[in-house]
């Protein structure tokens, strides 16, 4: 399904496209969002980065509301950009330092966000290490509910700032091979970035380690292979995950050592792919593991462009949900 | 002595081949007599209205009462009252209390509780290993001796082969059955779901169901070499069920059982209508629907021995959590007989005989404690089935003391008409009205 070219109006005079909301109040995962709505946040973020390119970076859709950082994980990209993003959005922004709460007495994190919804905010964008954490929390809150990262299930946001970053180098995701190297099995952002890139009718290769492969991969719509020199052959888009550091011990794989020499991207693997194929990565990178310096550094790697759209698909996303706190 | 007179039920009891309208005299708290047009003399008459079915007392071989230590839970007493809700005369017990049931004072505070509630017998089953900690044998003569009819470490495999062999050997001699949950610890490892697609979609770390064959393997083959029972707990992996059935064909002396969620569910519970609903979260987990189809065909075929519960209750709050931080467990007395009754018996896949071997006659011959039958002399423990009741299960209306089950708002045709023990009716259901 290809994309049109983006408007460069502002969101408040954009021309009407066909759907116009999200149809859930939540941002739980892309296996919620349809193409058409991945496609209208796609476009949302558009305009939402030239807001980023003005003097006075403000939109005024979130004046007024309430919006809660919850991270219960580290994080310094994503945690930032949705700061922000809110903040671009005029709202009034809280981050919950974990390490300083009642968390670290012992309290649960339905208890957490049962308090927090008593002085009502209007969202909580929640990173929690426990898979369906937002779910739990979508049951029980009044609050729209904003998946930051949830255990090893899902990174929503991550996947559409990497749709919006390929799109913007690419001019479209239908049709373009789309290799995703590293640990398939312990990474939300490879769950959500399968869902979404499939959705728009890419075709996506993953590959990692036979250790490494989930259950029901080939299920998900996508080529599976052990072997990277396979997966980079040809392709428009390389897509590197981070391998823990502490996978070792569960014996994954001997070492590091051997990780990169048989699943790194060096820059002769590079070499297999397109002439103008991008180089991607969530972040935080591990050099010399993952992903050779000089690949991350390279002309082709698009990472820190990631990091800077993550801002724009960010206020998207806060810009759809609170519009419909404004109308619903 | 209190006489009462079952007038006019359909009885099945396979164990002296009755399957037909009878009366039943219960005198004291035996069976006095089962034939046609018994005279009721000066015994209470009760006439069995149409379509209920009367059968010997169900027992449930797989009880987690929670009692002493966790009494948030449940406790022996709202165990018991839960059970003859759920149609069961008998329950078996876990040790896995707080302190463990590894010594003759906790086996006689379990049986203290037992008489105080006097509804369901309860018959204890004590540790393989002292705290269950998979190091040294408990004193497996002194359990047997405070009544225990069982040793198990569930909730863990037995640690080691050689653990397992010991106590093989060490239960043949009191003609104990070694009661196995099997799980190989290090391919379990973090998981908290089965490993497949779904767990893989949802983010959540599996538990392969060879973990569990490999465990049966090992006690089996064990139970070969050393002549002892074992009895292959909660089975839900379809390759567990081959490595039974395997073992049987060479005499080993190996049972096997099977709860109602793992020949009703799948792992697809997980995903939808409730993701991550962590009232379809226990140990061994939902599978996919190969492992199910292979617990109905165990069943059908007769390499399953028994039904049971895993009863297993937690608080709301415990369960109220993020999936992978929730205990594993729901609760099954309650439900046991409808699921049976609508999925196995309505479903045409087994007749009510062969419901009352896997409910009744198995567990008391597994156990060797006495009914599964309503041969007179036996103890007058009778199960009465509503087989055409509808049921609506409401976890708000469970009798038990948690309300952790995954059936809550599911309808099922059959019920529960009415428990007796000892010749007393402990439970009347008031939706079948009984002169």
């Amino acid at each position: 399904m290809d994309v049109a070219a983006h408007s460069a109006a502002s969101p408040e005079t954009a021309a009407t496209p066909p759907l116009t909301a999200l149809r859930q109040r939540h941002l739980l995962g892309i296996a919620d969002l349809s193409a058409e709505e991945i496609v209208l946040i796609l476009d949302t973020a558009e305009a939402m980065k030239e807001v980023g390119q003005r003097t006075i970076k403000k939109v005024p859709t979130l004046r007024g509301r309430t919006v809660i950082n919850l991270f219960f994980e580290p994080s310094t990209r994503t945690r930032t950009s949705f700061e922000i993003a809110e903040k671009r959005l005029s709202a009034d922004t809280l981050n919950v330092a974990i390490a300083s709460s009642s968390v670290v007495k012992g309290e649960t994190l339905v208890d957490t966000a049962m308090n927090l919804e008593a002085m009502a905010p209007s969202m909580i964008v929640l990173r929690h290490a426990s898979s369906g954490a937002c779910h739990l929390l979508a049951r029980i809150c009044k609050a729209a509910i904003v998946n930051a990262g949830d255990g090893m299930h899902e990174h929503p946001t991550q996947a559409l700032l990497d749709a919006f970053t390929i799109r913007e180098r690419k001019k479209r995701i239908s049709g373009l091979k789309i290799a995703i190297v590293g640990d398939l099995l312990h990474s939300r952002v490879l769950r959500s970035n399968v869902l979404l890139l499939t959705k728009l009718g890419a075709e996506v290769w993953v590959c990692a380690p036979a250790t490494l492969i989930p259950p029901g991969m080939r299920q998900m719509g996508v080529r599976v292979t052990t072997r990277v020199d396979e997966a980079v052959d040809n392709a428009d888009v390389i897509m590197m995950l981070r391998i823990q550091l502490e996978r070792m011990q569960g014996g994954y794989f001997p070492s590091l050592r051997e990780y990169f020499t048989t699943f790194g991207m060096t820059e002769a693997r590079v070499r297999r792919a397109k002439p103008d194929a991008i180089i991607m990565h969530p972040g935080p990178i591990n050099r010399g593991v993952e992903i050779a310096s000089e690949v991350a550094d390279g002309a082709a790697s698009v990472i820190l462009d990631q990091v800077a759209n993550g801002v724009a698909v960010r206020m998207a996303v806060l810009y759809l949900l609170g519009h419909r706190l404004n109308t619903d | 002595m209190e006489k009462l007179l079952l007038k006019g039920g359909h009885v099945v009891d396979p164990a002296t081949g009755r399957n037909g309208t009878f009366d039943v005299l219960i005198e004291g708290d035996r069976i006095a007599d089962v034939g046609t047009n018994l005279q009721a003399g000066d015994a209470k008459v009760l006439n069995v209205p149409k379509g209920l079915v009367v059968c010997p007392g169900f027992i449930d071989m797989h009880v987690h009462l929670r009692e002493p230590g966790q009494e948030h839970k449940e406790t022996v007493a709202s165990g018991v009252a839960a059970a003859v809700a759920g149609g069961f005369t008998a329950v078996a017990c876990m040790p896995n209390t707080r302190p463990v049931n590894d010594n003759a004072g906790v086996t006689q505070l379990i049986l203290q509780k037992a008489r105080e509630a006097n509804l369901a017998r309860v018959y204890p089953i004590g540790a393989v290993s002292r705290g269950q900690q998979g190091e040294e044998l408990a004193d497996i003569a002194e359990l047997k001796e405070a009544g225990c009819v069982a040793v198990t470490d569930d909730g863990l495999p037995v640690a080691t082969a050689i653990l397992a062999r010991r106590a093989l050997e060490y239960t043949s001699m009191f003609e104990m059955p070694m009661i196995e949950h099997c799980e190989e610890q290090t391919l379990k490892g973090d998981g908290v779901a089965h490993e497949g697609a779904v767990a893989a979609s949802l983010g959540l770390r599996g538990i392969p169901g060879v973990a569990e064959a490999i465990t049966a393997g090992r006690d089996i083959l064990l139970a070969e070499l050393t002549g002892g029972h074992v009895h292959i707990a909660h089975m839900s992996a379809w390759t567990t069920i081959e490595a039974v059935r395997q073992g049987k064909s060479r005499g080993v002396k190996v049972t096997c059982e099977v709860c109602p969620h793992h020949f009703t569910l799948t792992d697809d519970l997980l995903a939808a209508p409730i993701a991550y609903d962590t009232n379809t979260k226990m140990n061994p987990p939902l599978r996919e629907a190969k492992d199910r189809d292979a617990m109905i065909a165990g069943i059908v075929d007769g390499t399953v021995d028994v039904i049971a519960t895993d009863h297993a209750p937690h608080h709301y709050d415990e369960k109220n959590v993020e999936f992978d931080r929730a205990p594993f467990g729901i609760v099954g007395l309650e439900t046991a007989v409808s699921i049976t009754l609508d999925k196995l018996v309505h479903g045409g896949l087994i007749d009510l005989t062969r419901m009352v071997e896997l409910m009744s006659v198995n567990p008391a011959k597994i156990l060797r404690v006495p009914g599964g039958t309503l041969a007179p002399g036996s103890p007058a423990d009778i199960t009465i089935l509503a087989p055409e009741l509808a049921v609506t299960i409401d976890r708000t209306r469970l009798v038990s003391k948690s309300k952790n089950t995954p059936y809550h708002g599911w309808s099922f045709k059959g019920g529960v008409a009415a428990t007796l023990v000892g010749g007393r009716i402990v439970y009347a259901n008031p939706a079948v009205p009984m002169q």
